[in-house]
């Protein structure tokens, strides 16, 4: 099980807490997170990522362990303390004013 | 008696103003989807329940939002809007050849007749439908693949298709607008398209009476006279009376003839508003006053309408979305300000009051009549 922070906006579309849990059958990587994500929240498709290129929305980062793993391949394995529900995959939106 | 309904989208949220057919006292509804940007919002005429909303975010993308309830309660709907076919170039800014990316929704439309069928206008330009009440969507490629499209260039504003209108007469015609390219027109339910805009003339293109490259902010028309429509161009108030074949310039004796949204009066189609901005490089009303100008004359004859706005220091915009009538008798104007104020009249321009003076950024502003 793999837990999923979300941003505010993405909480409320999804009308979820700040925090989801999602089942992984295969590899847990950025993809198989986002795949179940959105397969069971459908409401958050083309919110992450661009719906025709997969790549992530440029405003979007992807953090875990105090890491930066937006720049990783979507396909690398999630950290292990990830992978073991100790530690979430966070997503956050970058700050900006206005 | 009936309810007057108005869906305002601001830069932060979505707010319904709502009143009697007297429109003295409104109630206030919102924000909804607060701290987003919300471009449209627009009720089926075929069933006034049925309300579509485009919601976007830098952050996180379009959604598409449909409420069955007037706007208090929301579904999100389908967001994926995929270019057909072969994506195609259009130009740059720096004139070299650039693919069709979609960023956002700018204007919805839906059916006269059917509540689940809504066309969007997008940018790059491009223009949508749905026929599921907006689960899915499908591009009318025709448009951007009928001979032009690879010359159309963005103005600063972005490459946007952002009026469309339906011909309450004839279902196969469809009139839309894009900036910076024109006006276009199918006569056969979007298979084939034509540029309009013969007549137009802009100063800012290498050819002035180019076929496309106007930067039209907006078209209006009349139901009962689909075939004469009016123009707020870059600059110029234009009008048509043979559905957009030819344009004659009707700014006459207005003080500017920049500006943005243009709108014809519910019950007299001749008579027309449109809202003087000073220029192109100062988008604010002429003299710190803010206008509304009425023609009573399908253009060329404008009066100022100054009862209840602002006549001293005021320097909002009012943006190419943010004018609409009412079917009330007589007919309610609306308009809403980059200052956040939405105006309303509800004796046809000649008194104007503020319903809210504090929103967000106005983006646009319709109205509904609801039995």
């Amino acid at each position: 099980m793999i837990r999923v922070a979300l941003p505010y906006h993405l909480r409320r579309m999804a009308d979820v807490g700040s925090e989801v849990k999602v089942e992984i059958a295969g590899p847990a990587t950025q993809r198989s997170v986002l795949d179940a994500l959105e397969e069971r929240y459908p409401m958050l498709r083309g919110t992450m990522r661009d719906h025709q290129t997969q790549n992530r929305r440029p405003y979007l980062r992807f953090f875990a362990c105090e890491q930066d793993l937006s720049h990783e391949s979507p396909d690398a394995l999630l950290p292990e303390a990830v992978i073991a529900g100790h530690e979430p995959f966070v997503i956050v939106g970058a700050v900006a004013g206005g | 008696m009936s309810a007057v309904r108005v869906f305002v989208g601001t830069r932060k949220g979505a707010f319904v103003l709502t009143s009697d057919e007297n429109r003295e006292k409104w109630d206030v509804q919102g924000p909804q989807f607060g701290g987003l940007e919300i471009f449209h919002i627009k009720s089926s005429p075929a069933d006034p329940d049925r309300v579509y909303l485009s919601q976007c975010s830098d952050w996180f993308g379009q959604q598409i939002q449909r409420s069955d309830d007037g706007g208090k309660t929301w579904e999100t709907v389908g967001n994926e809007f995929a270019y057909e076919g072969d994506v195609g170039t259009h130009q740059w800014y720096d004139g070299t050849p650039h693919p069709w990316e979609f960023k956002r929704v700018w204007h919805l439309e839906p059916s006269l007749s059917d509540p689940d069928t809504v066309y969007a206008g997008v940018e790059d330009a491009a223009l949508f439908r749905s026929t599921d009440g907006g689960k899915t969507w499908s591009e009318i490629s025709g448009l951007r693949h009928h001979g032009t499209g690879s010359q159309w260039q963005p103005g600063a504003g972005g490459l946007c298709l952002h009026t469309i209108i339906l011909d309450p007469k004839d279902d196969k015609r469809i009139f839309i607008a894009i900036s910076a390219a024109g006006a276009f027109r199918t006569d056969d339910g979007g298979e084939s398209w034509k540029p309009i805009n013969q007549g137009l003339r802009s100063e800012f293109i290498p050819d002035p009476t180019a076929e496309v490259g106007h930067c039209v902010h907006r078209i209006a028309m009349h139901p009962a006279h689909p075939n004469v429509l009016f123009m707020q161009k870059h600059w110029d108030i234009m009008r048509s009376d043979d559905a957009g074949d030819s344009w004659r310039e009707v700014s006459g004796n207005l003080p500017s003839d920049f500006g943005f949204p243009i709108a014809v009066h519910t019950h007299e189609p001749e008579t027309i508003y449109v809202v003087p901005i000073k220029s192109d490089s100062e988008h604010y009303p002429p003299e710190g006053k803010l206008r509304v100008y009425r023609s009573r004359t399908g253009g060329n004859d404008w009066e100022a309408l100054t009862d209840g706005l602002p006549q001293a220091d005021c320097y909002v915009n009012v943006l190419r979305d943010a004018m609409a009538v009412d079917s009330c008798d007589p007919c309610g104007v609306y308009f809403g300000t980059t200052g956040g104020q939405v105006y309303a009249s509800a004796d046809a321009g000649d008194h104007w009051t503020p319903i809210v003076r504090d929103l967000p950024a106005v983006l646009s502003v319709e109205v509904q009549l609801v039995s």
